[in-house]
């Protein structure tokens, strides 16, 4: 198997679980109701442990400690999508970009818990049993909220149509993405998005929500190649702000 | 991380007057047997108010102080810290609902707590009126401030009333992890680079003055609790609580290489008391009636939370659903 397509996809797990982590993080103290902040930060301490398992892969593979990949690189070079970057917004942001993102992440440990390539396939089967909740979390949600009151469903609409374009960029395939595929790593890209197409429906269907029509969507790409909207550089200067006052000590 | 001690007003012998003799004598003497109150048991209105204005003044607390040190989260150096950063502050806001719950027993609703704590009307600890200014200042409170809270709540855990002496075990079971983490994080920094040793200590030189005062003001100098402490509301006096964390504490702060900014702290070994610089209690009235340095900032984040998150409350209420007070 080419380890350079294998680590290309860890990056890509890692990146997305860090980022969204940290910014689900953001939410501790200040969420609309204790109940969602503790949520909140709960699943931001999920993601934060995902993307350590698979920096710790990585590392495996003769990369650098994972403290050193995630507080010392530049935005240009990670791997994540464009969605998870973007800043918390109001509750509704934050709500429906959970929705869209762990109900595409829990697809991809699905297929990779199946993988050929057996260390991703033992971390990814753990994994995915915590993705699970997030996931329950987040339709739960989506379905009380997206039909209660119309300024809350007004709220989440909104939020949905700003977030599509960059959802639509968590499956950018990667250069490796035939390779992958062929050596049955996973399914790839374009089968995940089918399959998450079938889930977000089924739940929005309860609702008053209702999904841009993709054919008027321009996704927003990039982010796997290093591509990155103006918020990650702050992000990751704000992250990495004590560990480099001395990147040698010990913390 | 709740460290008590300023919480109370006189009692008046008046307050007593309205209650029922008979069921005040029983009411006491079930105290006095060691028996728990819960909710429904019969109260005199002060037990209940008090015990409200401290359970309610406590969740506080917990959610203030979820601020200074939740600003570092996003800035924990490396996955150890921020991990563990993450999941200590989490704990400390699902204090704050454990014990908002606790609080509603008495009647009080979470809501009507919350927008007294925004209008200023109910206080919180001081302490968190101090800013954290480094990721040191965040450590010297995960260790220093919540060993202080485990001194005033492991009291108080063996207080009257049931669902706050309850919350408060559950509560004291989590902070014993976070003294550990705390005490970590410091034993790294007062034991690394020149950088971090210099950090700590002067963390510790800021937060110091603010602990002193952590457990309210002298006894000689407080209002008459006598009643509460007979009714098992407040456990300990402010400054057993303070004796018993500087006997616990300063040699372990010595042991580390650390000084603490007051020259004239010293155990005296006839008395075996400890004698220090006496706080500067003015100043801890002034910032506990609004004019410290974080004061008008952490209120106004909590503000901002509470109008953000309006709309989703909002929708949540069900105009069928009808209010019933948390099981406790």
């Amino acid at each position: 198997m080419n380890e350079l397509a294998i680590k290309d996809l860890l990056y890509k797990l890692a990146d997305d679980q860090l980022i969204l982590g940290h910014r689900n993080s953001e939410w501790t103290g200040f969420g609309p109701i204790l109940e969602e902040d503790i949520a909140f930060s709960s699943m931001a301490q999920d993601k934060i442990g995902h993307s350590l398992a698979f920096y710790t892969l990585l590392q495996e593979l003769g990369e650098a400690d994972p403290d050193t990949v995630a507080f010392t690189r530049n935005a240009n070079q990670f791997h994540n999508n464009q969605l998870v970057e973007l800043p918390n917004g109001e509750y509704d942001f934050s709500l429906i970009r959970h929705f869209l993102y762990d109900n595409a992440e829990i697809i991809r440990f699905e297929m990779l818990s199946q993988s050929s390539y057996e260390p991703i396939a033992k971390v990814a089967t753990k994994l995915k049993g915590e993705v699970k909740y997030h996931v329950l979390h987040a339709n739960t949600w989506i379905k009380n909220l997206g039909t209660s009151t119309e300024e809350a469903i007004l709220r989440l609409q909104s939020s949905l149509n700003e977030a599509i374009p960059y959802a639509l960029g968590m499956f950018e395939p990667s250069k490796y993405e035939q390779e992958l595929i062929e050596a049955g790593v996973y399914p790839g890209e374009e089968a995940v998005k089918a399959e998450w197409l079938k889930r977000i429906q089924a739940v929005l269907e309860k609702t008053d929500l209702k999904l841009p029509d993709f054919a008027t969507v321009e996704p927003k790409m990039g982010g796997r190649y290093g591509e990155h909207t103006e918020h990650l550089q702050p992000l990751l200067d704000e992250m990495a702000e004590v560990f480099k006052i001395d990147p040698t000590a010990e913390w | 991380m709740y460290g008590g001690g300023n919480v109370f007003e006189a009692t008046k012998f008046d307050d007593l007057q309205t209650e029922d003799p008979a069921k005040l004598a029983e009411f006491e003497a079930r105290i006095a047997r060691g028996e728990k109150i819960e909710p429904n048991d019969w109260m005199p209105q002060l037990y209940r108010k008090q015990l409200i204005r401290m359970i309610e003044q406590h969740a506080h607390s917990e959610i203030i102080g979820a601020l200074p040190e939740g600003t570092w989260i996003t800035r924990a150096p490396g996955f150890r810290r921020k991990m563990a950063q993450m999941a200590k502050v989490q704990d400390e806001v699902g204090h704050a609902q454990l014990l908002y719950s606790a609080a509603e027993t008495l009647g009080k609703t979470r809501e009507q707590m919350l927008t007294d704590l925004i209008n200023g009307k109910s206080k919180y600890s001081n302490v968190f009126n101090y800013p954290a200014f480094t990721w040191a200042d965040s450590n010297i409170i995960s260790w220093l401030i919540d060993a202080g809270a485990i001194v005033n709540q492991m009291a108080n855990a063996k207080g009257s009333y049931g669902p706050y002496s309850r919350a408060l075990e559950r509560i004291c079971a989590e902070e014993a992890f976070h003294l550990k983490y705390g005490h970590d994080a410091v034993v790294h920094m007062a034991t690394g680079s020149p950088k971090q040793r210099e950090m700590i200590q002067a963390a510790l030189n800021r937060w110091w003055p603010p602990i002193m005062t952590f457990f309210g003001p002298s006894d000689k100098m407080s209002t008459h609790t006598e009643t509460l402490m007979r009714w098992k509301v407040k456990m300990a006096s402010n400054d057993e609580c303070r004796q018993q964390f500087l006997d616990m504490y300063v040699p372990k702060i010595w042991e580390l290489g650390l000084t603490v900014p007051d020259p004239n702290l010293k155990k005296n070994m006839e008395t075996g008391q400890w004698e220090y610089t006496e706080p500067d209690w003015d100043e801890f009235k002034r910032v506990i009636n609004g004019d410290g340095p974080c004061n008008a900032e952490r209120l106004a984040v909590r503000r901002t939370a509470e109008e953000r998150g309006a709309w989703v409350r909002r929708a949540l209420l069900n105009p069928k659903a009808k209010y019933v007070k948390p099981l406790a």
